[in-house]
């Protein structure tokens, strides 16, 4: 099925054909340079300087880059409590995030791949968490699940679960950014949300190049629903999944405005993730090398998570 | 059969209806909240879900009068603007390029452009900082125009790197033999092609610009020059006091016409990556 998908995906993307104006003589650079001048300028230099930093003992109070330490930020903040605490949170809620994300998408997506009236109104709903922007997405779902007047402890008193003799214990509040299970919850909760309708248009996306002939031949065979979904659909959208994941993962493991602004990491460590450990260390904390050096020990981890993914997904493509 | 179409009808409706109510009920609960009184808010007997002391539109004056929420507003649409359009700017020529013109190892630098994706803004922000005082920059809303493409760029020249290597190559072939130069193909035939992966990049760069958080504040620190994203958790929660209703207030106006605007856009952002996917293979 993969082989087919990717034999017709090479058939539209037109053969590479050496010859007529394949090269651009001087336009191709000329093209390629303000924005390789740009990246190199804006996120090379600057990612060296972090490297550099992360190297020397530069606090807020002094922070050109000065006096090298060697390695020494790096095994110092390894060696405090809260990091493996912060890299277990951060590995559970991104991983968390994208499973919830890649499988509720694929089913969106089943949804939303079919015509049906009103089509447009439904997708304005769907999509209205990524209008959101992130910081915003934190205070509402902080309101939403506020420790006195969350309307879900509501929801849950009305119907018996919460409040005293109750399933979910007396307290009749859940304390959703006070706990850490439900803090960590609480936030992976947040990041579905938000990411549920990008996931679900490049699951979408995925899907148009899925030929129809093997639906219709599906269709003949008799296969039901199910069957059709994880015998057809599933298997052909994994690489465009895997697409799905590594975005999700991505954008999970960086972000820091939502623990920012709902857990703020407490109580004590217990939700800290790592890129607001590292902004608290760095910039609260006036710590600029031990900062830096957090957040450079997430950059291996995406990397190889990253390359990890891209080669499964290009293995599948041409398995 | 027909009774297994009719379960089929129903199953799809409420897995439609779940799915519409999971997106929208934390959105629901702000619109509602955004018009309550305090009495009403903040009573623990009351059903959260109504109204009960009549709804005002006395938080949203607040908004407008007593806080600088119309200063965030025009920032961030102006800054949005004007990093879409450094942002194509940068991106369309550059996807193009790799695409066409610097040969095979250029059609394959999908992973690259990924890669730096891959860098946080985590780890940027404080090299970026100095940077930016350096140049004098810093509370100034240039800071945010001038650092946000990073997000952008890549993710844009990514997304249209693969649209081009889709887009047939044979169109602009045919033009270049009808003697249009290299650059008027590209303009003429590539560009109006791209259409639809231009769109999404346009989308996609005013929605990553207006979310960004940690650039936002960390570099701009006078009210005057901040963006929603950051101006309103800043300036409505002090301390231990959040103004809820005007929180609220603030995410709704921004949320549901970008949400009207995203929605009808929807089909448009489907076919915008409808490239290969991301390998770069």
């Amino acid at each position: 099925m993969a082989a087919t998908e990717s034999a017709m995906r090479r058939g539209s993307a037109g053969q590479r054909r050496a010859g007529v104006g394949d090269r651009g003589g001087p336009l191709g650079g000329l093209m390629l340079a303000p924005a390789v001048i740009y990246i190199v300028a804006l996120v090379g230099v600057p990612f060296v300087m972090a490297i550099a930093l992360s190297l020397s003992s530069a606090t807020i109070g002094n922070p050109s880059i000065h006096g090298f330490i060697g390695l020494q930020n790096y095994f110092t903040v390894v060696h405090e409590a809260a990091f493996p605490i912060a890299l277990r949170n951060s590995v559970i809620v991104t991983i968390a995030t994208l499973v919830l994300v890649v499988i509720l998408a694929t089913a969106e997506s089943e949804l939303l791949a079919r015509d049906f009236r009103g089509k447009w109104f439904w997708q304005i709903l769907i999509i209205l968490p990524w209008a959101m922007p992130v910081s915003l997405a934190a205070v509402n779902w902080l309101w939403l699940l506020d420790s006195e007047f969350s309307p879900v402890d509501w929801i849950l008193r009305q119907i018996g679960v919460l409040g005293p003799g109750s399933l979910l214990g007396p307290a009749g509040h859940l304390y959703y950014y006070g706990r850490e299970g439900v803090g960590l919850a609480a936030m992976t909760a947040i990041n579905v949300w938000r990411l549920l309708p990008l996931g679900t248009i490049i699951v979408l996306a995925g899907r148009t190049a899925i030929p129809h002939d093997i639906y219709e031949q599906a269709q003949v065979d008799g296969a039901g629903f199910f069957r059709v979904l994880f015998r057809i659909t599933v298997p052909a959208l994994a690489p465009i999944l895997v697409v799905v994941a590594v975005f999700a993962a991505l954008v999970v493991f960086g972000d820091m405005a939502i623990v920012a602004i709902t857990t703020h990491g407490g109580p004590g460590y217990s939700t800290q993730l790592l890129p607001y450990w590292a902004y608290l260390k760095g910039i609260e904390g006036g710590a600029l090398g031990e900062g830096a050096a957090v957040a450079l020990y997430m950059f291996p981890i995406l990397l190889a998570a990253a390359i990890l993914a891209l080669r499964m997904a290009y293995r599948s493509e041409n398995g | 059969m027909l009774i297994k179409r009719i379960l089929r009808r129903i199953g799809f409706w409420i897995a439609m209806v779940l799915f519409a109510l999971f997106a929208i009920f934390p959105a629901a609960y702000m619109l509602i909240s955004a018009f309550k009184q305090d009495g009403d808010l903040y009573n623990v007997a009351n059903n959260p879900f109504l109204f009960n002391l009549p709804p005002t539109f006395k938080n949203i004056e607040f908004l407008f009068t007593e806080t600088q929420y119309a200063t965030f507003l025009w920032n961030s649409f102006f800054i949005g603007l004007l990093v879409v359009i450094i942002t194509l700017l940068l991106a369309v020529p550059a996807a193009y390029s790799l695409s066409r013109l610097v040969g095979r190892r250029g059609a394959q630098s999908g992973i690259a452009i990924f890669l730096v994706y891959l860098i946080p803004p985590t780890l940027l922000f404080i090299p970026l900082f100095q940077l930016i005082t350096t140049i004098n920059a810093a509370n100034t809303i240039w800071s945010l125009v001038l650092v946000y493409p990073t997000i952008t760029v890549p993710f844009c020249t990514w997304l249209l790197l693969g649209f081009f290597k889709s887009m047939p190559r044979e169109l602009e072939e045919a033009a270049l033999i009808d003697g249009y130069s290299r650059w008027q193909a590209f303009l003429r035939v590539a560009l109006p092609l791209a259409g639809p992966g231009i769109a999404t990049c346009v989308v996609f760069a005013f929605a990553l610009t207006l979310s960004d958080y940690i650039y936002a504040a960390t570099f701009v620190s006078s009210t005057a020059s901040r963006t929603i994203s950051a101006g309103v958790p800043i300036v409505l929660i002090s301390g231990d006091i959040y103004f809820w209703q005007a929180l609220m207030a603030a995410t709704a106006i921004v949320t549901i016409p970008l949400a009207i605007a995203y929605g009808l856009l929807f089909g448009k952002l489907v076919k915008g990556f409808q490239t290969e996917p991301a390998s770069g293979t």
